[in-house]
Formats: C-alpha cells, sequence, structure tokens
C-alpha cells in the first residue's frame, strides 16, 4: 500500500526537521533564532501528531493538535513581545 | 477510484514532507537571521499544510468521516504565521539594529519600542550587537 510509504517518508521528514530546528534551539546567534525555531517545533510536532492520528485511523488527536497549535502561537508572540517590551501584560 | 485517492494522498504526503524539510534545513543553513526567517514561515506553514489536508482527505475517503479540524488548524496556521515572522522580524530589528538607524515609521514619532512617550516598561534584552 503506497500511502504507508508516503506515510513513512512524511514521518522521517518532520521528524528530521525537528531534530534540526532542536539543534537550532540550542545553538543560534540570537534570541529572535530561538524563538523562530521553537515556533517552528511546535508546527512540525503538529504535523507529527496529525500523521499519528492517520496512521493509527483515530481522530481523537486534532482537537490535541488544534490546542497545540493555539498555545504555539501565543508562546511565541508572547516570547517576541518579552524581547520587545520587556514586559508581557502591561 | 480508490487507487487515484491514493495515489493524490500520497502526493501530497510526500510534497508536505519535502517542503518541510526543505523549511527546517533553511532555518540551519541562511547566513543571516533575516533571511533565516522566510524558510520556516513559507516553507514548514505550506509543508504542514499539505499533511493536514491531506489527513482531511484520508479521514473523508477510507474512515467516512468528514472533519474540519484539519482545516481549522490550517487555517490557523496560514493566519498565524505571517504575525508570527512579524513579531520575530521585530524583535530582532529591536536587538540588532540602532535606533538610529532605523527608516523613520512615517507618523511622526519615533519606533514604538523605542520611543520613551510610549515605553512604560525598560526592556532587559536589549544588547549592543551589530546587524547580521
Amino acid at each position: 500500500m503506497i500511502l504507508n510509504y508516503a506515510l513513512d517518508f512524511a514521518f522521517l521528514c518532520f521528524g528530521l526537521g525537528l531534530a534540526m530546528n532542536l539543534y537550532r534551539v540550542f545553538r543560534a546567534p540570537g534570541v529572535p533564532d530561538r524563538i523562530l525555531a521553537l515556533d517552528t517545533m511546535v508546527i512540525n510536532v503538529l504535523a507529527l501528531i496529525v500523521l499519528y492520528g492517520v496512521r493509527t485511523g483515530s481522530g481523537v488527536n486534532f482537537e490535541a493538535a488544534l490546542l497545540f497549535a493555539m498555545t504555539g502561537f501565543v508562546s511565541t508572540v508572547a516570547y517576541c513581545k518579552f524581547v520587545l517590551r520587556g514586559d508581557i501584560i502591561e | 477510484m480508490d487507487q487515484i485517492v491514493e495515489y493524490f494522498l500520497a502526493a501530497l504526503l510526500v510534497i508536505g514532507g519535502v517542503f518541510a524539510i526543505v523549511g527546517s534545513f533553511g532555518l540551519l543553513k541562511l547566513p543571516t537571521t533575516m533571511q533565516r526567517l522566510h524558510a520556516p514561515t513559507k516553507a514548514t506553514t505550506i509543508g504542514v499544510g499539505s499533511a493536514l489536508i491531506s489527513s482531511m482527505l484520508y479521514f473523508w475517503f477510507f474512515e467516512g468521516t468528514l472533519s474540519w479540524h484539519e482545516l481549522m488548524i490550517t487555517l490557523f496556521l496560514f493566519l498565524t504565521a505571517p504575525i508570527t515572522a512579524n513579531f520575530i522580524a521585530k524583535a530582532q530589528l529591536h536587538l540588532a539594529v540602532k535606533p538610529e538607524d532605523l527608516p523613520p515609521s512615517g507618523v511622526g514619532t519615533a519606533w514604538a519600542t523605542f520611543d520613551p512617550e510610549v515605553e512604560s516598561v525598560s526592556p532587559t534584552l536589549i544588547r549592543d550587537r551589530a546587524p547580521d
């Protein structure tokens, strides 16, 4: 079944991307790079959750993915806000 | 029919994976921060959107349940990716470019993050760093 091979390939790609982002979180020239790497990690993990849902054939994971997307966006904005203003809620 | 749909979904998954890995690799390889900003916010968003659409079509065709969650997540990501990029670019400008080197804001006042009138809390992370 070709879909299984494609799923394996997608898992591999998103996992490798996650590993690269993790390296970038630890080795970065500045704070914005780390924030960007964290944001990309959130997106990659989101894709992994959804692909896992396809692999197991269950629809429970989508709520988790949606919540994860929202949390990732809010945390990125909070980090940037902290860098810009020194405070998050003024 | 099932065969065609399966090939289509496989193609979507492969395209999504390639876009995602290109985005993450660009985050490692591009030379400056402003260039690095482009790779994840565009390529990775397209890649994950492709994977999500593929998942939605899979559940529609093979499980018989059409779920709108994936479409919602895709729309949410496509809406928030530019906002994230804008915020990170502002943070990078704030940290790496001196206030006198910034272009004029166009509204008569200085940039909000440097304007002492607007600024109520002093930023803690400013450091003297040359722009990339």
